[in-house]
C-alpha cells in the first residue's frame, strides 16, 4: 500500500472545481441539501457515507448527469447552468468513471478509447490510436487493445475505462465507485491504477468504500449521510478521530 | 467397447425423437402413414406426370400439373406488358441488383465505394427500364409490371423507409414537444389503417389536392405510400431497441462530451439496431409480400400478372401451378432474407 508521503504533490492553489449552497430534490424528495465543496488542482477527495446518503448524486451534478436546482457549481471557471455548450465543454475536462464501466459494447478497445478524442476533440485518427496506445499500456493492458469489452473481464474493463477517460485528456477524474462491481482479487489491479493516476497529480474526486485508498492517497475524506456533508477532514483526522455520532458508527460498521 | 447400436447414430435418434414412449411412436406411425397417402400422389402430379413445355390442350387432357402454364407465359408473368422485344432491359436491371444485393452480404465490403456503387446501380436500373437516354427507346411506366416492379417496389420502399423509421423513432423519444407529438400523430394514425387503405388514398384521394394538370407518375404514388407504411412499424421496433440500450451507455457517452447526435450514431444506434434485427427483417418481409397489395390501383406486381394469365380461357384452371410458383419465388426471396439476418446477428455478437 502507498503512503501519504510518496502519492503527495503539491496542490496547486487554484479551484477546479468549486460547489457553492447547492440543493438538489428529486420531486419533493432533498437529496443533496447545502452542499459546498472546493477541490484545487491536483487534490484528491474520497467521499464516503452510507447508500442512499447521496454521494454518487453529487459527483454526478458536477458533469451535468444530474441537474441541481438550486447553488452555484463551477468547473474549470464554466458555471454549470442548462446552456449545452457549457456542460459539453465541462464534459470534455471532467472525467468520469463508472462502477459498471459502460464501456461500449460494440466497439474494440481501442475503439472505444478513441471516440472521444476523434469526435469531440477533432484529434485526426492516427493520433488518438497513439494517445489510446499509450493509455493502454499504462493501465497494463496493451494485449487487449483488439477485444471486444464482452471479452475482458470486470477488473480489465475497468482498467479500460480509466484510460478511455484519461484519452480525453482531463483535468480532474470522478470515480463512483469504481471497485464496488469487481470480485476482490481484481480491485487491487484497478486500485493500482489509481494510486499511479494519483502520482501523477490528477485531480480525483472518489465515492469509494475502500477505506485503505482513501487513508494512503486521499488528502481530504468526506462523509455524507442524508444528503448532507457531516464531516470532512484529512485521512489522519479523519479515521484516528471522528467527530460526528454518525461517522463513528459508519467506520465502526465498515472497518471492522 | 463400443455403444450399443440402438441408442447411437441413425437409430439412435430415431428412437429419442420418434418413438420414445407409447404416444409419440403412434403419432409417429399415423404421420408416417399420412405421409404415404399424400407425398407419393403430389410427386406423381408435380414431377412424374407433369407436363412442362406442352400446349394447352394437352395440359387438359392429361391429369398432372401443367407446368407448362408457367413455361408458355412466363415473359408476361415476369415483365408484364413492357414491350416484347425490350425486356432484356428489365432482365439486366433484376440482374444487377441481385448481383448488388449479393455483393453488399460480405460486411467487409461495407465501405464508402460500396454505396456509390448502389447509386449507380440504382440509377442504371431506373434507367434500365424507364429509357429515354442514351440511345434507349422510352417506356411508360405504365408498362411497368411483372417481377421487377416487385423488386422496384421492395427495395427502394424499404431502403428509404429504414431511416424514415429510425428519425421518427427518435422523435418519438425527444424532449421537444413539436417534434414528439408529430412522431406519436404519425405513428398512430398510420399504423392505424390497413395498407390497402394507405394506397387507394395515395392513389385516388391524393391526386385531387393537387393543382390542375399536374399529376403524379402512379407508380410514385405506390412508392410513397409503402414507403411511409413500412417507416411507422420500423419506427417503434427501433424505439424498443432504443430502450433496450441500457441507461450506463447515455451516460458513459455524454460523460465523454459527445453531443446528441454523436451519441446517437456512434454509440446508442448501432447497438439499438442491432437488438431489434428480428423484428426489423420480420417487418421487412412482411413489406415485401404487401407489395402485392398494388394490385388496388392497377399496378401490374408479379402477382397480378399471373392472375391475368389464369384469366386467358387456354390456361384457366391451372391455378394451382400458376400460385406454387409465385409462391415460390416469394419464398426464395424472403428466405434470403431470414438466412441474411441470421448471418448479420450471429456476425455482430460481440460478448463471444
Amino acid at each position: 500500500m502507498m503512503n501519504t508521503k510518496q502519492a503527495e504533490k503539491t496542490i496547486d492553489d487554484s479551484a477546479i472545481i468549486t460547489i457553492e449552497n447547492m440543493h438538489k430534490w428529486y420531486g419533493d424528495f432533498h437529496v443533496l441539501k447545502d452542499i459546498n465543496l472546493t477541490v484545487k488542482k491536483g487534490e484528491r477527495i474520497v467521499i464516503c457515507g452510507p447508500s442512499g446518503s447521496g454521494k454518487s448524486t453529487l459527483i454526478r451534478c458536477i458533469n451535468r448527469l444530474e441537474e441541481h436546482q438550486r447553488g452555484k457549481i463551477v468547473v474549470d471557471g464554466i458555471e454549470l447552468t442548462n446552456d449545452l455548450k457549457n456542460i459539453e465543454k465541462i464534459r470534455t475536462e471532467v472525467g468520469m468513471v463508472f462502477q459498471h464501466f459502460n464501456l461500449f459494447p460494440h466497439l474494440t478497445i481501442v475503439e472505444n478509447l478513441t471516440l472521444g478524442p476523434i469526435w469531440v476533440r477533432k484529434t485526426p485518427k492516427k493520433e488518438a490510436e497513439e494517445i489510446a496506445m499509450y493509455y493502454l499500456k499504462k493501465v497494463r493492458i496493451a494485449e487487449q487493445a483488439h477485444k471486444f469489452p464482452g471479452q475482458l473481464s470486470g477488473g480489465q474493463q475497468q482498467r479500460v475505462a480509466i484510460a478511455r477517460s484519461l484519452c480525453m485528456k482531463p483535468n480532474a477524474m470522478l470515480f463512483d465507485e469504481p471497485t464496488s462491481a469487481l470480485d476482490p482479487e481484481m480491485v487491487k489491479e484497478v486500485l493500482d491504477v489509481m494510486i499511479s493516476l494519483a502520482q501523477d497529480g490528477m485531480t480525483m474526486i472518489v465515492v469509494s468504500h475502500e477505506m485503505g485508498f482513501a487513508k494512503s492517497v486521499a488528502h481530504r475524506v468526506l462523509f455524507m449521510d442524508g444528503g448532507e456533508v457531516l464531516e470532512e477532514n484529512n485521512p489522519e483526522a479523519f479515521f484516528n478521530n471522528p467527530q460526528h455520532e454518525r461517522t463513528k458508527l459508519f467506520l465502526s460498521q465498515i472497518l471492522d | 467397447m463400443k455403444p450399443p447400436v440402438t441408442e447411437v447414430g441413425m437409430i439412435g435418434w430415431m428412437k429419442a425423437n420418434l418413438f420414445n414412449g407409447w404416444f409419440n411412436s403412434i403419432l409417429t406411425l399415423v404421420v408416417l402413414y399420412l405421409l404415404w397417402l399424400s407425398v407419393p400422389p403430389l410427386i406423381n402430379w408435380a414431377l412424374i406426370d407433369s407436363y412442362w413445355f406442352s400446349t394447352s390442350d394437352q395440359c387438359k387432357a392429361g391429369n398432372g400439373a401443367c407446368w407448362s402454364v408457367i413455361t408458355a407465359n412466363i415473359r408476361f408473368i415476369l415483365f408484364g406488358f413492357y414491350p416484347h422485344d425490350l425486356q432484356w432491359r428489365p432482365l439486366l436491371a433484376i440482374v444487377i441488383l441481385i448481383t448488388l444485393l449479393i455483393y453488399s452480404q460480405n460486411r467487409n465490403h461495407w465501405k464508402k465505394y460500396l454505396f456509390y456503387t448502389w447509386l449507380i446501380g440504382l440509377f442504371s436500373m431506373g434507367l434500365l427500364l424507364k429509357g429515354g437516354l442514351f440511345g434507349l427507346e422510352e417506356v411508360e411506366s405504365n408498362k411497368w409490371g411483372g417481377l421487377p416492379l416487385t423488386l422496384l417496389l421492395s427495395v427502394f420502399g424499404l431502403t428509404a423507409a429504414y431511416p424514415v423509421g429510425v428519425m421518427l423513432a427518435l422523435g418519438r423519444q425527444s424532449k421537444m414537444p413539436v417534434i414528439k407529438s408529430f412522431s406519436v400523430v404519425y405513428i398512430e394514425l398510420i399504423r392505424g389503417v390497413p395498407l390497402i387503405s394507405l394506397l387507394f388514398m395515395s392513389s385516388v384521394v391524393f391526386p385531387l389536392f393537387l393543382p390542375e394538370g399536374v399529376s403524379i407518375n402512379n407508380i410514385l404514388r405506390a412508392q410513397v405510400a409503402i414507403i411511409l407504411f413500412t417507416a411507422a412499424y420500423i419506427a417503434e421496433v427501433v424505439r424498443g431497441g432504443l430502450q433496450g440500450v441500457g441507461r450506463g451507455q447515455y451516460e458513459a457517452a455524454d460523460s465523454l462530451g459527445l453531443n446528441y447526435f454523436q451519441t446517437m450514431r456512434l454509440v446508442i444506434l448501432p447497438q439499438a439496431l442491432k437488438i431489434v434485427i428480428p423484428p426489423s427483417v420480420s417487418i421487412l418481409i412482411s413489406a415485401f409480400k404487401d407489395t402485392s397489395l398494388v394490385v388496388i390501383i392497377a399496378l401490374y406486381d408479379l402477382l397480378k400478372t399471373t392472375q391475368t394469365t389464369l384469366s386467358d380461357p387456354k390456361w384457366m384452371g391451372f391455378s394451382a401451378e400458376a400460385y406454387i410458383f409465385v409462391a415460390l419465388i416469394y419464398f426464395v426471396c424472403c428466405f434470403f432474407m431470414s438466412n441474411y439476418s441470421r448471418r448479420l446477428e450471429r456476425e455482430l455478437d460481440t460478448s463471444l
